[in-house]
């Protein structure tokens, strides 16, 4: 009788494990103060690249000082919607993108000219909503950095005001200056300062929909009305989420390989993938509620 | 003074002592450092521990902590695995004892000063200290290959129920041979990268190169070195285990020359991989490990018979009932073979799965998602080698009647219970999202960690039940200092 009870009380544990999702839970209101529209000048110089600090350089530029921000690519779909550079298919945004050139190593996929995925419409997670006519943010998501889009919708952003996405080096640079650490901060790492896997910030509940994104530039050192309070954990240039949140895109196309690569860690890994020299790559195709990006100019 | 000469004499010099205490060091280590990653992190003992012992955690020093780490484990179970050949078959004393003290002097060395450098600061005499311990491991492991030299005519086997030649070659004895010289040369494969970026201060984790298409000839034998290693292992734990049990018949003699073959194919194509015959090699490791995995499933089917058979001897007819009685009667003998066909679902068949369905499926997901696919499914091997091992130790220690039950399907149980948690959360992506997965996480973690809560648990209560017996003058310890694992053989 006792082995029934023990069997009944863990598969009960585990139906309960098996609830559905409210993917539409409310997100808390926050104002963090920053402005996604600003940029950093990353001076030209060398710096330390990687996990094993290798003396890189590179020339100035100007890189944004949050991720994109939902607002912002619902604004620009509906400028790119106007002027034709994106299409609408079913239930998909798709955009032009002139190739790469295929070696046939092992495991490489083709990417030829043509058009190419930019976001989903009609996956659950997305937080742009089109009414058949335009574009607009999900309410309580406009100041969340935009994620669900592809590689393909990163650049597509970024070219279509003349900008660029970040190469590896660049975004490394943006994140840790000039010195060796770990994190855009410093070397330790502590729960107010990033949005990473369980880092109890009030936008995460574990036990429903899990980690979500924080508005962009929420870790200043501000303590919410709600009493949370943040650490500022700003790069050495100003930068916010350079460690946490969404994973960003980069530009760099290697040869050999279709892949492109994400940096930055997210609100769903541990605090070892925040660490600034940590790579993660994906398929350009590849779309997910913590991936997301910024652009440089 | 004699007293405390009495139980070291036990614990250094008699197999079950050395069997014991290697455990005792395997789970003290699994104790503390277990609590630094999964849910004690995500609950703050993390930080707890780390300030507690005085931990220096360097954060881009995290790789280099790790692969110190699964060594320090490693070595002890390779020297479990030693002390248990020595124990089984036929070693010269004089050998016997060299070796033993070398690969636990080794062993010993490399946990304590390799933990140390890697998490108590860096002290470069103890990271000398740690190199030192895994060179007199190696030094046994040649040792160890010089004692199980099979064409000595001592060593003959006159049974012809076992595998032989018609010379009377010993063909499982050649089968441990081969695994242990395997397993020597591709200690080298660690070693010679492991020195070349060690002396770079640059370590990586195979997992984190994995998708590179160009790998340097030292990269690709670092991937080696750790996948082969860990199959050698298993493949001696399977040899270890058909000892045990007394594989012998016709199956025996057909699985130990593919036990032969396998291994020395399997390790042929993993050694390929820093030669121009990398391309294929993948085709040759899957050609060697075909024969390996074939001879332990004639392990499991003998053993299963056998279990069978002595359990029903006293029935004319025996039903399908009282034969499946018998065939789970002792959890103890029935759980070894029965983790290596349950490591067909955790582990092979799920490397298979990816293998056929990579492109497809695998690497259309991030790298980090792979990464948790490849972590998982060594990690969920090395747990079927752990308990496998529990099972055998469970079994020498002595334990009968209602403990001897519950500690074997205890293991089974909640290893088992694991293993599948692990395997579903590397599949979960296969059924649910990452916006909708956080419920089902939590419900494959909560498995999974009850499960190795659990088994946490049942290793602590053995290790203070043993820990309470050697303040018995004349505790159980006291006879198995005299008892040597050859003696216990299944008749």
């Amino acid at each position: 009788m006792k082995r029934i009870w023990f069997v009944l009380v863990i598969v009960s544990l585990l139906l309960a494990a098996c609830t559905p999702v409210d993917l539409s839970a409310p997100v808390p209101s926050v104002d963090t103060g920053i402005n996604p529209n600003s940029w950093a000048l990353i001076p030209a110089g060398d710096f330390y690249y990687g996990q094993y600090n290798t003396v890189e350089y590179t020339p100035a530029f100007e890189i944004m000082i949050t991720d994109v921000t939902t607002s912002q690519y619902a604004d620009y779909l509906n400028a790119a919607l106007s002027s034709d550079a994106i299409k609408i298919g079913e239930w998909v945004i798709t955009g032009y993108y002139p190739g790469d050139t295929y070696t046939g190593k092992k495991h490489e996929e083709r990417i030829d000219a043509g058009d190419w995925l930019y976001i989903p419409l009609n996956d659950p997670s997305q937080h742009i909503l089109f009414d058949g006519t335009s574009f607009s943010p999900e309410q309580g998501y406009e100041d969340h950095p935009m994620t669900m889009v592809t590689w393909f919708g990163a650049l597509g952003y970024c070219e279509y005001f003349g900008y660029r996405l970040p190469s590896e080096k660049e975004w490394e640079k943006s994140a840790r200056g000039t010195d060796t650490r770990a994190y855009p901060w410093g070397d330790d790492i502590q729960r107010s300062n990033a949005n990473y896997y369980a880092s109890r910030d009030p936008f995460e509940n574990m036990k429903t929909f899990g980690s979500r994104t924080t508005p962009v530039g929420f870790f200043n050192g501000t303590i919410y009305p709600d009493g949370y309070a943040t650490l500022d954990s700003r790069s050495p240039y100003g930068l916010f989420d350079m460690a946490g949140n969404v994973w960003q895109w980069t530009a760099d196309i290697y040869e050999g390989m279709h892949y492109r690569f994400l940096r930055g860690g997210s609100k769903d890994t541990y605090e070892m993938d925040l660490r600034i020299f940590v790579r993660n790559n994906a398929t350009p195709t590849y779309f997910s509620p913590g991936v997301g990006f910024r652009c440089v100019r | 003074m004699n007293i405390l000469k009495s139980r070291l004499d036990y614990l250094f010099s008699s197999t079950k002592g050395l069997v014991l205490v290697a455990i005792a060091m395997i789970a003290l280590t699994s104790a503390i450092w277990g609590m630094l990653s999964g849910p004690l992190a995500e609950m703050g003992i993390r930080e707890v521990v780390i300030n507690t012992l005085g931990m220096d955690m360097v954060p881009a020093e995290r790789e280099g902590r790790i692969i110190i780490l699964y060594h320090a484990i490693a070595m002890a179970v390779v020297a479990i695995e030693t002390y248990l050949i020595n124990g089984l078959l036929k070693i010269k004393p004089l050998l016997k004892t060299i070796i033993n003290g070398l690969i636990t002097v080794g062993y010993i060395v490399t946990m304590i000063f390799g933990l140390g450098f890697a998490y108590f600061g860096h002290n470069w005499a103890f990271h000398g200290l740690y190199i030192a311990g895994l060179t007199l491991i190696f030094a046994a492991g040649v040792l160890l290959v010089i004692a199980l030299w099979p064409w000595n005519k001592e060593v003959r086997q006159p049974d012809m129920d076992y595998a032989r030649t018609r010379g009377g070659l010993d063909l499982e004895r050649v089968a441990f041979f081969a695994t242990a010289v395997t397993t020597v040369i591709s200690a080298l494969f660690g070693a010679i990268p492991g020195s070349f970026f060690g002396n770079g201060f640059e370590v990586f984790l195979a997992e984190n190169i994995i998708r590179f298409p160009e790998k340097s000839t030292m990269e690709y034998s670092i991937i080696g070195h750790l996948h082969i290693m860990l199959a050698l292992i298993a493949v001696m734990i399977t040899l270890i285990i058909g000892r045990w049990l007394n594989f012998k018949g016709i199956l025996h003699k057909i699985a130990m020359p593919l036990m032969i073959l396998g291994t020395i194919i399997l390790n042929l194509g993993v050694w390929g991989v820093v030669t121009p015959m990398e391309p294929i090699a993948h085709m040759v490791i899957y050609v060697g490990a075909t024969p390996s995995m074939l001879a332990a499933l004639l392990l499991l089917i003998w053993s299963w018979r056998m279990l069978i058979h002595n359990g029903t001897a006293k029935f004319a007819k025996p039903t399908i009932l009282q034969k499946l009685k018998a065939l789970v009667e002792d959890p103890l003998k029935f759980g070894p073979t029965w983790q290596m066909l349950f490591m067909n679902f955790s582990t092979s068949g799920l490397g298979i799965f990816m293998a056929v369905k990579l492109d497809e499926i695998f690497r259309v997901w991030p790298a980090r998602e792979e990464r948790i696919e490849l972590t998982g499914h060594w990690h969920a091997l090395s747990l079927v080698i752990a308990t496998i091992i529990l099972m055998y130790y469970g079994d020498i220690s002595g334990l009968k009647g209602k403990v001897r039950q519950v500690f074997g399907w205890a293991i089974i149980f909640f290893s088992d219970l694991a293993l599948a948690g692990i395997t579903f959360f590397e599949m979960k992506r296969l059924f649910v999202t990452e916006a909708e997965q956080q419920p089902i996480v939590n419900g494959l973690m909560l498995a999974v960690d009850t499960g190795l809560a659990f088994l946490l648990v049942l290793l602590a209560t053995l290790m203070v039940w043993r820990l309470i017996d050697l303040f018995n003058k004349n505790g159980r310890w006291s006879e198995e200092k005299e008892q040597e694992l050859d003696q216990e053989v299944v008749s």
